[in-house]
């Protein structure tokens, strides 16, 4: 998967958020050596699509979520959000467009100021800002408060530890409402809550969603929620894109060996469906010096001397659905060498 | 695996809990973390206790491997290990428990681990210590049980430190560490929430393995039921400091009896619905536990709660099956249950999703 290529993007034209050859990468010290986070990946996400990124840790999905942002800016490619170019703007145009495009974050009780009250961390947007009257900015926030499902008159009073996890991602999420943005870019939003409380989040999104008109970028290693809440999902591994497409079709049909191990690793609630056996062996390469041709050819059961040197570029399997592997699997099948 | 082999000695507990009670006394009053619970676990045998943040279920592990602090914890009841009453124990009588007999893996293995000393020594420590070993064979045992649970170049690793480690090896370390001493007893406190998925099923098939192998006795602690289902033989799930309903893993996910249990499997996103299949949601959020609601404790958060909820706690009853025991009196399939099912599938259909 290690995928490259661009067959996947759609008309420019339709696109809210077009990422071209992102290229993020970090020096590690003074040792010359560098960690090859995000390591040349394309897509695109059209005005009110939710796309789920997945992958296991270090595959560079939150990095990617970053750079979007301009958190840091990326080594090289393009992000252009409704027509602008992000990459060269400078830092106060940048700032601009970060009242459309908001991110949360995976930990909401350190992402909220603890010494603060909580109705002031909803309101700081629109004060920086400057947007409105005082009292066109109190109802601004209380209304979104209410609509996050967080009692105005506590808030005003109470501060984030005061509230539980749940809670916490509410009041996040009420924040990066506030100003009213466009795009929201959700960093695992949902995997320090409690499986009750994760599908009250889960719905709030999606309710959110519609009211609003957003656009999601959400990014998980749940791959569960990420099914429940996406359009379109994509899988990532060590830095490239393997596999995108609609969500109930990619998961019918992983055409990815990697996509179809990762979907076998789940544990399904249900003690009358088997574990399958044909789980992945190993961890992921290091990200420093990765793989050459299919950065996922060292665990793939499938792999053969072509995956080691070429890699595989992004090629249609079904409508909308693509991917990036020399054999990809037909209908979901289990590779062909762990099939038992 | 769902069923381990079973032998004749198998009908004796090898550890059980009688109206275990640990409470702890905060500024704010008394919390009752577990409150009064009743468990036991044959030898061979594993049971999940699951329950959401708060449900007392890792209390309720730490309780019978008698980890918590003397002071500020009040403990009542009973633990039985090998029939042996444990529960005021000193923790010096527990050192020669802890290791030979009884260990637990934790759920942060970067946080559990001495960062400053090499995995190998961690293992050693108690080998030398429990089982009189010296040095040098305990580094042998060592290499052997890093082997075991499938630590790639074993005799390196134990050269390394625990920074030098991936998460997945961590944990490894972590139950290499535990199982090094052969315990019959393993406490497995989420021993997977802080790893990937990938990871996260070959942890799991270990420790089924290593179970199995070794024919020890397992406690899953977990929020997760998709681990505890393929991978416990018996479930216990805990609301508010006590177990409401428990039953072996089939019969539990096949005849649910408890509104919570039923809630709790229907707030999991699963992979076989369609994308944007409305999550069922649990209103509101687990009892505060130093002034738990009088009746269930659920009662103040379960659709199907009537006025003898509120006012009577119900206590463990059978259920049809054997060994299915729950705590309701408006159990799931029960006529007053259907009765409000029917009314609720006729409100408007944000009123049961929005918390």
């Amino acid at each position: 998967m290690a995928g490259s290529g661009k067959a996947h993007l759609r008309p420019e034209s339709d696109a809210l958020l077009r990422i071209e050859d992102l290229v993020v990468e970090f020096r590690i010290g003074r040792t010359g050596l560098k960690v090859n986070a995000v390591s040349g990946i394309s897509f695109d996400v059209l005005r009110g699509e939710t796309l789920g990124i997945v992958g296991e840790s270090g595959c560079g999905k939150s990095t990617t979520g970053r750079a979007i942002m301009q958190l840091p800016r990326a080594t090289s490619g393009s992000v252009v959000f409704d027509g602008r170019e992000l990459t060269t703007l400078d830092k106060e145009e940048m700032r601009k467009v970060r009242t459309k495009v908001q991110m949360i974050f995976q930990d909401p009780i350190s992402s909220l100021n603890p010494r603060r009250k909580v109705r002031d961390i909803v309101m700081e947007p629109l004060k920086v800002w400057n947007r409105g009257s005082k009292d066109e900015q109190g109802d601004a926030v209380d209304r979104i408060l209410e609509e996050v499902g967080i009692d105005p008159s506590r808030a005003a009073e109470s501060l984030p530890h005061q509230f539980s996890g749940g809670q916490c991602q509410r009041i996040s999420i009420a924040r990066s409402l506030v100003l009213e943005p466009e795009v929201i870019i959700c960093d695992e939003p949902v995997s320090a809550l409690d499986v009750s409380v994760q599908a009250q989040v889960i719905n709030l999104l999606e309710d959110l969603k519609r009211a609003h008109r957003l656009t999601l970028i959400f990014i998980a290693h749940d791959l569960a929620v990420v099914k429940n809440i996406s359009d379109r999902v994509a899988v990532m591994y060590l830095g490239k894109l393997c596999e995108i497409g609609p969500s109930d079709d990619l998961y019918a049909k992983p055409a990815h060996p990697y996509t179809r191990l990762l979907l076998d690793s789940v544990p399904e609630p249900d003690p009358g469906v088997e574990p399958r056996r044909s789980t992945i062996g190993g961890e992921p390469p290091s990200p420093v010096n990765p793989p050459s041709g299919c950065r996922f050819n060292p665990r793939c059961p499938s792999a053969s001397d072509r995956c080691r040197t070429e890699e595989p570029m992004m090629r249609e399997v079904d409508s909308g659905h693509f991917v990036a592997c020399h054999f990809p699997l037909h209908g979901g099948e289990a590779p062909v060498s762990v099939r038992v | 695996m769902s069923s381990h082999v079973t032998d004749e000695s198998s009908t004796e507990p090898l550890i059980e809990t009688v109206g275990l009670r640990t409470h702890f006394i905060t500024p704010r009053g008394i919390a009752r973390a577990v409150d009064g619970v009743t468990v036991q676990i044959r030898r061979g045998q594993s049971l999940g206790v699951v329950g959401e943040s708060g449900s007392g279920k890792t209390v309720l592990s730490r309780s019978m491997m008698g980890l918590l602090p003397r002071n500020g914890v009040i403990r009542e009841g009973s633990i039985r290990y090998g029939g042996i009453e444990i529960q005021h124990r000193s923790p010096k009588q527990m050192r020669r428990v802890w290791g030979p007999e009884m260990a637990m893996v934790f759920q942060d293995p970067m946080t559990s681990l001495n960062p400053v000393m090499k995995v190998g020594k961690q293992v050693t420590e108690s080998l030398q210590l429990h089982l009189g070993m010296s040095s040098s064979e305990a580094m042998a045992v060592a290499e052997k049980v890093f082997r075991d649970v499938g630590i790639p170049e074993a005799a390196r690793r134990l050269n390394q430190f625990p920074h030098e480690l991936s998460g997945g090896m961590r944990q490894r370390v972590m139950i290499a560490i535990a199982l090094a001493c052969g315990p019959n007893m393993l406490f497995a406190d989420e021993p997977t929430t802080a790893l990937d998925v990938t990871v996260q099923a070959q942890i799991l098939d270990l420790l089924s393995a290593q179970i199995k192998d070794r024919h020890m006795s397992m406690l899953l602690v977990t929020h997760n039921l998709g681990v505890v289902a393929g991978y416990t033989d018996e479930i216990a799930v805990m609301y508010g400091g006590k177990v409401v309903e428990r039953a072996p893993t089939k019969a539990l996910f096949s005849n649910v009896k408890m509104p919570y249990t039923e809630a709790l499997l229907q707030s999991i996103p699963r992979l076989s619905h369609a994308s944007h299949s409305r999550l069922a949601v649990i209103p509101g959020r687990p009892p505060d536990l130093v002034d738990p609601p009088a009746g269930c404790r659920f009662a103040p958060r379960c659709a199907y709660a009537r006025d003898l909820c509120r006012r009577e706690e119900p206590e463990l009853i059978q259920a049809e099956s054997p060994d299915h025991t729950f705590a309701c009196h408006f159990p799931v399939g029960s006529p007053e249950y259907h009765e409000r099912r029917e009314e609720l599938s006729r409100m408007p259909a944000p009123l049961l999703g929005r918390p």
